[in-house]
């Protein structure tokens, strides 16, 4: 297996504790930030690592945070977005559980350059654990003049913020986090403008996913062309790859951006379970379109996923077996995404209860060949219609499912009812 | 302001909602953390815990609850002594969710989405939980049980005594 970079300390007892991280090199990078760089040199850095944001959209870190006007004077805020909410995700917790310092030092390495004195890890309130080890962690660098007013003894101070969700997929979406921060319901600003200029309570604001900013820290203190030569062009860098689902060994693995599908299936993740024969892939969580086992031999980066028509999105690799029915899966996340709206956007709002309708009709026997067209129908009436991403993303399931299985739906129609029904033991 | 109301916080969370006031410097960004200490103290956000978050915080109680109501952790009314929620959404339903909450439904004697009328239990269900690499799972309150079988949802209501 490749070197660890990221999950370097998870599994050593004690490894959430600052002692422990301390005695493994921990921030030393920050050290190395705040006594040998500038705060530009660092966002250089990061920029030349050709680092990605590991949240979902894949943007480049180092070029977000040069939209943040340098000229405005007073406050500017960084958030960590903790919020792990995508349906298959489940990386970031590994890191707030077993290394919090290590997100701490990214955050605070990211906050000299950015000039930012008081950053808020917004956490997924149900998460426990992670928040509980996140805030002692806080103390433990504070009390060690690793955070806090004057940081190493520098002139640059800062505090950090456990800011605990509480029950909302769609305050993972930048805007709505950042008016869930503010104390109101999560609801999705209109973009532009864009956090960068416009952000918390109104200032510039730089959010970054957790996976993102723990990679800050190994940039500064290896430098960025390591960095870079980990991966593949354009898709630098380690990546925690969530995979769950029909797998051998279900788990979270640190490998280079640019592993096969293929490799990380079945070399890291033990293969298919029971030996049955592989399907279907969501490869970067629910938002992000099914291929197919055809398809296994594509690289897992960025770009080579955009190629085949679906995306990294967060890294969350869900497995789908040959006894999987298509339609039932579509239908379960189409329901979730439902659930989530915050119901801003009529399509949205409207049109994914709409869908679930006819996806329901489908799957329990009472659906037509037309009602597959009108689904794709619906489905482009709510795609790049709304205020937020996420009618994009939620349209996926069902949109993917019907390209690549299109013959599954129509079985369904033709024999009345699911062809898997025996398998799952489903019933309505 | 509270209108005539006792609710009070108890000295230790009172304690807590003071350390949130002194470290967040807009109050606004202060309503969740004081709403979890109230759901915790409270068991639920009722009308009179709403209007003490409020007062508490110098903000009107219709935009407390507003915010309150947007957050499924935040309860109007009281719950079960355990709140157990099974994760239904996709990768712990490819590997039977769904029979989890069956199990449930039938040995506890309540449906999902309900508090059994004794209040020892309430049942849900819930959206991916980020454990989905040891599905199916589930929370009781803060807790989690992960790679679910019957037999060990068996043993974990035995241990809580359910
Ligand atoms: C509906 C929705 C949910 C999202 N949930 C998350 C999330 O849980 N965690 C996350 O880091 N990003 C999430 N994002 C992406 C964020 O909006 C944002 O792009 C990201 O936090 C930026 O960080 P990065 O540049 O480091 O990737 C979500 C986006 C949408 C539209
Ligand atoms: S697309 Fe959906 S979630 Fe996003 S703002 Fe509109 S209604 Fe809300
Ligand atoms: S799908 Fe159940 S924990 Fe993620």
């Amino acid at each position: 297996m490749a070197e660890k970079i990221l999950l370097k300390n998870v599994g050593i007892p004690g490894s959430e504790r600052l002692e422990t991280y301390r005695s493994r090199g921990g921030y030393r990078a920050l050290e190395k930030a705040l006594r040998e760089l500038k705060p530009s040199e660092v966002t250089d850095a990061v920029k030349k690592s050709g680092l990605r944001g590991r949240g979902g959209a894949g943007f480049p870190t180092g070029l977000k945070w040069s939209f943040v006007p340098k000229d405005v004077p007073g406050p500017r805020y960084l958030c960590c977005n903790a919020d792990e909410g995508e349906p298959g995700t489940f990386k970031d917790r590994v890191i707030l559980e077993n290394d919090p310092h290590m997100l701490l030092e990214g955050i605070a390495i990211s906050c000299f350059a950015l000039s930012v004195v008081e950053a808020f890890i917004y956490i997924r309130g149900e998460f426990a654990l992670g928040a509980e080890r996140l805030e002692r962690a806080v103390a433990e660098a504070e009390e060690a003049g690793l955070l806090g007013p004057n940081v190493l003894g520098s002139d640059f101070g800062l505090k950090v913020h456990v800011h605990r969700g509480a029950g909302s997929y769609i305050c993972g979406e930048e805007t709505a986090l950042l008016e869930s921060l503010e104390g109101k319901r999560g609801l999705p600003r209109l973009k532009p403008p864009f956090p960068a200029s416009v952000g918390l309570y109104g200032r510039p604001t730089v959010i970054n996913n957790v996976e993102t900013l723990s990679c800050v820290p190994s940039i500064v203190q290896n430098g960025p062309e390591w960095f870079a030569s980990i991966g593949t062009k354009g898709n630098t860098g380690p990546k925690l790859f969530a995979v769950s689902g029909h797998v051998e060994r279900p788990g979270v693995y640190e490998l280079p951006l640019g592993v096969t599908l293929r490799e990380l299936l079945f070399e890291y993740a033990g293969g298919i379970r029971g030996g049955r024969g592989l399907k279907a892939v969501m490869p970067g969580g629910s938002s992000t379109p099914v291929i197919t086992a055809e398809q296994a031999d594509v690289k897992m980066d960025f770009d080579s996923l955009a190629a085949v028509g679906s995306a990294l999105g967060s890294g969350a690799v869900i497995v789908m077996d040959d006894a999987t029915c298509m339609v039932e899966v579509a239908l379960g996340l189409t329901k979730f995404y439902r659930h989530e709206s915050c119901g801003q956007c009529t399509p949205c709002r409207e049109g994914l209860g709409w869908m679930v309708r006819l996806l329901e009709g489908i799957e329990f026997g009472r659906g037509s060949t037309a009602d597959i067209d009108l689904l794709l129908e619906i489905a482009s009436g709510i795609s790049g219609k709304t205020l937020c991403p996420m009618g994009d993303a939620a349209v996926i399931p069902a949109q993917s499912t019907i390209a690549r299985f299109r013959d599954e739906y129509e079985s369904h129609v033709r024999t009345g009812g699911c062809p898997f029904k025996s398998a799952a033991g489903k019933v309505e | 302001m509270a209108q005539g109301t006792q609710r009070k916080f108890s000295p230790e969370a009172q304690k807590e909602v003071d350390k949130i006031l002194f470290s967040y410097g807009v109050k606004e960004s202060a309503v969740l953390p004081v709403l979890h200490v109230a759901q915790r103290e409270f068991g639920c956000l009722d009308r009179a815990a709403v209007e003490l978050v409020a007062s508490t915080l110098g903000l009107s109680p219709t935009r407390v609850a507003q915010t309150a109501s947007f957050y499924t952790m935040f309860s109007p009314a009281p719950l079960g002594k355990h709140v157990i929620q099974v994760c239904t959404n996709v990768s712990c339903s490819l590997l039977g969710s769904e029979g989890i909450v069956r199990y449930l439904e039938k040995r506890l004697g309540v449906e999902r989405g309900h508090t059994r009328p004794d209040g020892l239990v309430t049942l849900s269900t819930v959206e991916c939980l980020g454990s989905c690499g040891t599905a199916p799972v589930m929370a009781v309150n803060d807790r989690y049980f992960e790679n679910l079988t019957t037999e060990k949802v068996e043993s974990i209501l035995r241990e809580l005594g359910l």
